[in-house]
């Protein structure tokens, strides 16, 4: 069997462990969506007639941070917790001991971090327009955004999650993980309108890729007007490119450089 | 036979200052099941490790089954089986679902089904992993390493955790597969099963390679004196001789048969190999206070 098939074997083996592993199907998949049904729910009541009538609730509002905390999760924070999870109980070890070609397993995780944030985009989407009434762009020009940048988003945080692995050990990986991902959401406008955040947050947040997914969803789903409201006064789709583009990247480079098969303190 | 399934000569490496592995030569025979013995942190894993191509030595020559495990391919991966000591991260899938993934990795392998009831699984083959008990989940990782037919295999402490019942069976399991022309190497801290399984045991201490031969010549403990015991006016008499059979026989003749709660004993295996380590287990203990080593993997 070549790399690619075992890789698609993999990828099987992976979304079968993941859909039976309860906790990562709800903290990981479903979670976004539940938020988005949660600010739809308690939002809704804020929105003006005028603003209906202008395309605009709180469905529209939080579908493209929503989208980008999705990419999120389930590409940087499943990765960054299984990889460590498996290097520490062995699991990675073992596999190396097989004639697996390592590729097989990276490709095994690319797999299932496709398959289950893109099933989580599909549900956000069928949620937010058929629950919310949420309009969802109908050029083709908008969907090729929306492709792009979350094939740039899931692939950026894929590999950053694996070099991310090494920082923490089964036990603390948690936390290591979820403080920062958090605190990243709050301040990259996932949770908040980004204008209403402080200008020099928006800065901090502008080094990191996830303001970038939010942006570029926003530049999906808001209607054109309100790309005056972004910090450049433009959707910058360009900007956006490039800063994701590096990310994904350095995060491959640094992937290639620190990832180990052996727990911390076994070589 | 003839050939050997492992060859090392000079065998070194070095953690910071310390000689983990100080200049091993051992070969080991195809078809062979060769136990390595030894106390934590005496150099065991690492040897065994680089054997396994997990680790890169510092210094000596290796071929296992004729190639340089440091770095050696997936060829020949594909003709290496590893049980390792433990192993997790399997809990949410069955038996059957974890034998069949790692099959897909290997040219050749061994009957799903045949694996299972091979493991005495044949119960427990679509049961979640997580639901196992100690030792059936260790049944499981040598499925793991058997099911691409192995002409080589390494077993590392595979029965820690097994009842006795289970234990026999899988001495069966292993005898079985030396018989079909398995090359094994174990390590172990159980003598008795180095005793009733291996051709041949190394004791591993301090980095070196202390002794090497079958498990009844260990320090020649089949040649050494015998200690000989019995009951004479209620005390017990102890006498030790290189020639425990005249000896009885003497005794014999003057009770004038039956001579009361005789023994006759010659060193175990166990007391050979305390014997054999002490020195090293001491200094160990010194050097390092407490308990270091392979605690901590």
């Amino acid at each position: 069997m070549n790399a690619l098939a075992m890789g698609w074997e993999r990828t099987l083996l992976e979304l079968k462990m993941y859909s039976r592993e309860k906790e990562a199907v709800f903290f990981n998949f479903l979670f976004p969506i539940l938020l988005l049904v949660m600010f739809s729910t308690i939002f809704g009541g804020q929105f003006s007639a005028a603003d209906k009538a202008a395309g605009m609730n709180a469905g529209r509002l939080f579908l493209p941070g929503l989208i980008a905390a999705g990419v999120m999760l389930t590409s940087f924070q499943t990765m960054a917790m299984s990889v460590t999870v498996e290097r520490d109980d062995g699991t990675l070890k073992r596999l190396r001991g097989t004639p697996m070609p390592p590729v097989a397993y990276f490709l095994g995780k690319v797999g299932l971090v496709l398959a289950t944030s893109v099933a989580q985009l599909i549900a956000l989407l069928l949620v937010a327009r058929f629950l919310y009434d949420v309009q969802l762009p109908t050029d083709a020009g908008r969907w090729l955004t929306l492709a792009w940048v979350f094939f740039l988003g899931s692939f950026g945080g894929t590999v950053l999650g694996i070099a991310y692995s090494s920082l923490g050990t089964a036990r603390s990986i948690g936390a290591v993980v979820i403080a920062p991902a958090l605190v990243l959401q709050f301040i990259s406008g996932v949770y908040f309108a980004f204008k209403d955040i402080p200008s020099w947050l928006q800065q901090v947040a502008a080094i990191f890729p996830l303001k970038w997914v939010a942006q570029g969803m926003r530049s999906v789903f808001y209607p054109y007007a309100l790309a005056s409201q972004e910090m450049a006064h433009a959707w910058e789709p360009g900007r956006t490119a490039i800063v994701l583009g590096l990310w994904a990247i350095g995060g491959l480079l640094l992937c290639a450089k620190t990832f180990s098969w052996y727990k911390r303190g076994t070589t | 036979m003839g050939t050997n399934a492992i060859s090392m000569r000079g065998l070194t490496k070095t953690y910071g200052r310390k000689r983990a592995v100080d200049g091993i030569d051992l070969d080991i025979e195809s078809g062979e099941v060769f136990a390595i013995l030894g106390p934590n942190g005496a150099g065991k894993t690492t040897t065994v490790e680089i054997l396994e191509g997990y680790r890169d030595r510092d210094a000596g020559d290796v071929r296992v089954l004729g190639t340089d495990p440091q770095g050696a391919n997936r060829h020949w991966r594909n003709r290496v089986g590893i049980v390792l000591q433990s192993t997790t991260g399997l809990d949410l899938l069955t038996p059957r679902e974890a034998l069949r993934a790692n099959a897909k990795f290997y040219s050749q392998t061994r009957d799903l089904d045949e694996v299972i009831h091979a493991v005495g699984l044949d119960e427990k083959a679509d049961a979640r992993i997580a639901g196992l008990s100690g030792g059936q989940k260790r049944r499981v990782d040598v499925g793991l390493g058997i099911i691409g037919r192995p002409e080589l295999l390494f077993l590392d402490e595979p029965t820690t955790g097994f009842d006795p019942q289970a234990r026999r069976d899988f001495w069966q399991l292993i005898r079985s597969l030396a018989d079909e022309g398995t090359t094994i190497v174990l390590t172990t801290h159980y003598l008795d099963e180095a005793e009733a399984l291996a051709d041949r045991v190394g004791v591993i201490a301090g980095g070196k390679l202390l002794a090497l031969d079958t498990p009844t010549g260990l320090g020649g403990r089949d040649t050494e004196e015998a200690t000989i015991v019995w009951e004479e006016a209620g005390t017990r008499h102890t006498l030790r001789s290189a020639e425990p059979t005249a000896e009885v026989g003497r005794l014999s003749a003057r009770f004038g048969g039956e001579v009361p709660g005789l023994q006759v004993t010659r060193p175990s295996l166990e007391d050979v190999y305390l014997e054999l380590i002490r020195p090293h287990v001491d200094a160990d203990a010194l050097a390092a206070g407490s308990t270091t080593g392979e605690v901590a993997r």
